[in-house]
């Protein structure tokens, strides 16, 4: 086998597998999303086939429609669906950077023997199960739970607070799960940072507080947008967080996708709900790729 | 360096751990509780973790995590590491731009949308949904991570090795498989011990692309919680919380070691 | 030609019309892109030689490494190795090995391992590898060190290390990438005399890359000095430095005067320029120039002497105030400012611990040279 061969052959296995099980998936979809719901397996029409010839794929790709995007327009459901994700998004990702940054930070100002051990604690959850993280609150928040009994017998309160099935419990929820995704960009950012050059703003004549804001926060800022991306972009689509500690009314279109495919069996209005949150998604995805790819190159240079 | 150790800084690293370590150990010192009700505690007891083992379902669905974790975390290795390499060394081909948003996009994808998008093409290939389709769900997207950790490591590989082993008579491939793979082997490693825990964790993917038969332990889990809250959960997270924890420590352990031995011998060689 | 230097060579292949070359690279043209890292380049090397390829970063000297061991493929012309083209050879089939500058050595092998990693290749029998690493570790001195991993080892150590591996295979030509470059000051010293040293003793043909001249000239039979992916001038050091073929070359190696003048007077025993700063340079050139046409003379500093008077003879000489003088020791450097601006660079040889004549900043001092002191450039 020559050179070429070898080469086309070790691009073409990881290509032709991402294409097939991640691109055209997404092709899927969005024709999908364009297909009338039936009652059947699958439960959409139409069903192309290969076997079907020119002429019978011409008729039925005449009865795809926009329907389905009508139909999400219509029903403010879906609307508000997506306001609320990315309201819920939104808080999440800011009160994860507020609790973030200074943790991140306080990591990187660590003595130097301690900070491999403080990173190996903020990955240590992100090893453990998702699912078993967001379950531990449902314990602690409940009316009866930890968090009221801790409360009540402190005296802070008399009647137990309602937390669970709130959007707050889903604002903990997201927080707490994704604040290594938070966390561990800003270390990266801060802890690269030169001590010297805040050594050098404070000779020159800023206070603590000044040179943080003038040098360790911009050059932070970096860390910040990934870090942001990362906790924003899955909390958006965010669907077992909502289900498990959110209440009825707690809308996020994670949950409503789920709902929709499997308690309604509508298909079709499911990937129209897909292809719209991929549409949403798009702008953060790429000022995320666009910062990665920077760091990336400033790494490689 | 310490005299920016500041009493803030310190506060704040303390609250953050807190935050992120005390709902897992109330999760599991619960887990040893003897009451039926998870949050009053009635004394201490292994009563749950007995449950737990008498529980086929439980056990049954662990066994399909396990062995769906297992093949989908190697094959992930394996086309992952290629990716990999793919990104890193072909510099130039056809195509290159959408194959890197592809490795990367993966890594910030809602479940939801992989999982559907995954299951439409399992319908579209007329393939029926088993254990078979969720190990393909489970490759795709964890070989995007796998690749990612590779290409780190990857990166900074120094490429005159891999020349050096080509100037003594080694072939391209003979060249990689001898020297390249060992020298990247912790991040190999790394990548395949993510990979695996990714498929141990995943819900909302299996979800979608697993039929009657193949309930993974999270779908058993996340069916019981919404039956409501049992200690014999708490148990079985805390097994699950056990082993992960340990495999990492273990890992990472092994991995400071070696670079403690490494640094003290570079000393010595320094000195000598 | 004269001879140059002090050092008489009686191995010189190539002042032998009959000398056939081992390595002959012939028109090699290399592209990445746009940009021409090697351009058009000829050259031969001789069996037994120690050739080095000299120039600044980024001029090709690399590259055309690269070239010979097979890691880069010429976009045009073609390397034959004893008359056989190399053309689409791969290295692992190339009867070269390199010395890499980082080492590249297997940080996962011992280095006995290291070094037996090529004969393994070539499936050699194990108790004939066992042989040969051990003989190639007492070349280098290094049998002590047979089982320790390479991070166990100091700079010097490892760049041993590498040289046994690159020579284990007995390779006809041993490529060595800027060999010395990550050694400090007083083990590259030792460590260049080591190496030429065994190429001599092992009658192999090294060809080194190198940015260091001092690094060249201690070693090397013959240097190429490159720029912009040509060769400037192929040459023994002491041709290099005595009888540079170009300003560029005179420039490069070691530091030297230019005078630029115009002919007044020339036949084949001497030629004499007007400077534009008003003074009569006279010097043997061994050919006759054009009259009114632009020299430029060449004139290292050792060659200027230094005096408070005027020489006797009066010619090749020239006044000026001291400007800034260094004492280093074994020598003194003086740059003279001319009436005309410009700094003239001299050094002066201490030869007695009390100087004959003492000199300080501002004084008024006289530059003389010889007539066959500087060397004439065409511009």
């Amino acid at each position: 086998m020559g050179a070429a061969a070898r080469r086309w052959l070790l691009i073409a296995i990881p290509y032709l597998w991402l294409l097939i099980f991640f691109l055209v998936p997404f092709f899927l979809v969005f024709k999908i999303s364009f297909s009338q719901t039936n009652i059947a397996i699958p439960p959409y029409l139409p069903v192309f086939e290969w076997t079907d010839g020119f002429a019978v794929w011409m008729e039925k790709l005449r009865q795809l429609s926009l329907d389905n995007y009508l139909w999400l327009t219509e029903d403010p459901l879906y609307f508000n669906a997506y306001l609320s994700s990315l309201k819920i998004a939104f808080v999440s990702t800011a009160l994860a950077l507020a609790i973030g940054y200074p943790l991140a930070y306080g990591m990187a100002r660590a003595p130097a023997h301690w900070r491999p051990l403080l990173v190996m604690l903020v990955i240590l959850p992100f090893w453990t199960s998702f699912l078993i993280r967001v379950y531990a609150w449902i314990g602690i928040l409940r009316r009866e739970g930890l968090l009221n009994q801790f409360l009540q017998w402190l005296g802070v309160i008399d009647q137990p607070l309602t937390i669970i099935n709130t959007d707050i419990a889903v604002y903990i929820g997201i927080v707490y799960s994704y604040l290594p995704f938070m966390v561990l960009p800003l270390y990266a950012a801060l802890e690269r940072m030169d001590e010297s050059l805040i050594e050098a703003a404070q000779d020159l004549g800023c206070t603590r507080l000044a040179a943080f804001w003038k040098i360790t926060f911009p050059l932070s800022l970096p860390g910040i947008v990934a870090g942001c991306m990362l906790v924003f972009i899955p909390a958006v689509g965010e669907f077992v967080i909502p289900d498990l500690l959110g209440g009825s009314d707690t809308l996020m279109i994670g949950r409503t996708l789920w709902v929709e495919f499997f308690s309604n069996r509508d298909w079709p209005v499911a990937s129209a709900v897909a292809t719209l949150l991929l549409l949403i998604l798009v702008v953060p995805i790429v000022i995320f790729q666009y910062y990665q790819a920077r760091t990336r190159e400033a790494e490689t240079r | 360096m310490n005299r920016h150790w500041s009493g803030f800084n310190i506060v704040s690293v303390v609250v953050g751990f807190a935050f992120l370590y005390i709902p897992i150990l109330l999760l599991i010192i619960y887990s040893f509780n003897e009451s039926r009700l998870v949050t009053v505690w009635a004394g201490f007891s292994t009563r749950w973790y007995g449950e737990m083992l008498r529980n086929q379902a439980l056990l049954d669905a662990a066994w399909v995590t396990l062995r769906v974790a297992l093949v989908s975390a190697t094959a992930a290795t394996l086309l992952g590491t290629l990716a990999a390499v793919v990104l890193v060394r072909v510099t130039r081909f056809r195509g290159r731009l959408l194959f890197s948003g592809m490795v990367f996009a993966p890594l910030v994808m809602p479940e939801v949308i992989t999982g559907l998008s995954l299951l439409l093409l399992f319908i579209a290939m007329n393939l029926d949904r088993t254990i078979f389709t969720v190990m393909l769900a489970h490759t795709t997207f964890s070989m995007c991570f796998v690749a990612v950790v590779v290409q780190s490591r990857l990166v900074t590989f120094d490429r005159s090795l891999e020349e050096a082993a080509q100037d003594l008579g080694c072939t391209p491939l003979k060249a990689f498989l001898t020297v390249t793979l060992p020298v990247i082997a912790p991040a190999v490693i790394a990548g395949w011990m993510l990979a695996f825990t990714l498929s141990l964790d995943d819900l909302v993917i299996a979800s979608f692309t697993s039929g009657s038969g193949a309930t993974t332990l999270p779908m058993r889990i996340y069916s019981q919680v919404r039956l409501g809250v049992t200690p014999e959960i708490n148990a079985v997270c805390t097994v699950l919380i056990a082993l992960v924890t340990t495999a990492v420590i273990i890992a990472s352990v092994i991995n400071k070691r070696s670079m403690v031995q490494r640094e003290r011998a570079e000393q010595l060689a320094r000195a000598g | 030609m004269r001879s140059l230097g002090n050092i008489r060579r009686s191995f010189a292949p190539w002042s032998d019309a009959n000398a056939k070359a081992m390595i002959s690279i012939r028109n090699v043209t290399k592209r990445f892109g746009d940009f021409t890292a090697v351009d058009n380049l000829s050259l031969d090397i001789y069996e037994r030689e120690f050739f080095a390829l000299l120039g600044a970063s980024g001029c090709g000297k690399s590259t055309l490494l690269r070239m010979l061991a097979g890691f880069e493929t010429p976009n045009e012309g073609a390397i034959l190795l004893d008359g056989v083209d190399l053309t689409g050879v791969p290295p692992y089939r190339r009867p070269l090995n390199m010395m890499f500058q980082s080492y590249a050595l297997f940080p996962h092998m011992t280095v006995a391992d290291n070094v037996g990693f090529g004969l393994k290749q070539e499936k050699m029998a194990k108790p004939a590898i066992a042989e040969r690493v051990a003989q190639m570790l007492k070349l280098v001195k290094m049998s002590e060190f047979a089982g320790r991993k390479p991070h166990q080892l100091s700079g010097g150590q490892r760049q041993r290390v590498a040289l046994a591996r690159a020579l284990a295979k007995q390779p006809k030509v041993l490529l060595l990438d800027e060999p010395l470059g990550a050694l400090d000051k007083k083990l590259r010293e030792e460590t260049q005399f080591e190496l030429t040293d065994l190429q001599y003793d092992l009658g192999l043909t090294f060809v080194v890359v190198t940015h260091d001249q001092e690094e060249a000239m201690t070693m090397a039979d013959r240097i190429a000095v490159m720029d912009a992916g040509q060769i400037r001038q192929v040459a023994t050091p002491a041709e290099v430095y005595e009888a540079p073929n170009s300003r560029f070359v005179a420039d490069f190696i070691g530091s030297i005067n230019l005078f630029d003048g115009e002919v007044t007077r020339s036949d084949a025993a001497l030629t004499e320029l007007q400077s534009p700063e008003g003074f009569a340079l006279r010097m043997v050139d061994g050919q006759s120039r054009g009259i009114g046409s632009d020299l430029t003379l060449g004139l290292r500093p050792e060659k200027i002497a230094v005096t408070h008077t005027k020489p006797n003879s009066g010619v090749n000489a020239v006044e000026g105030e001291v400007w800034d003088l260094a004492y280093l020791g074994d020598m003194s450097i003086f740059h003279v400012k001319l009436d005309s601006g410009k700094i003239i660079k001299a050094s002066v040889v201490n030869a007695s611990r009390s100087g004959s004549e003492v000199f300080t900043y501002h004084d008024r001092v006289w530059l003389s040279f010889a007539e066959d002191a500087g060397v004439v450039l065409e511009r």
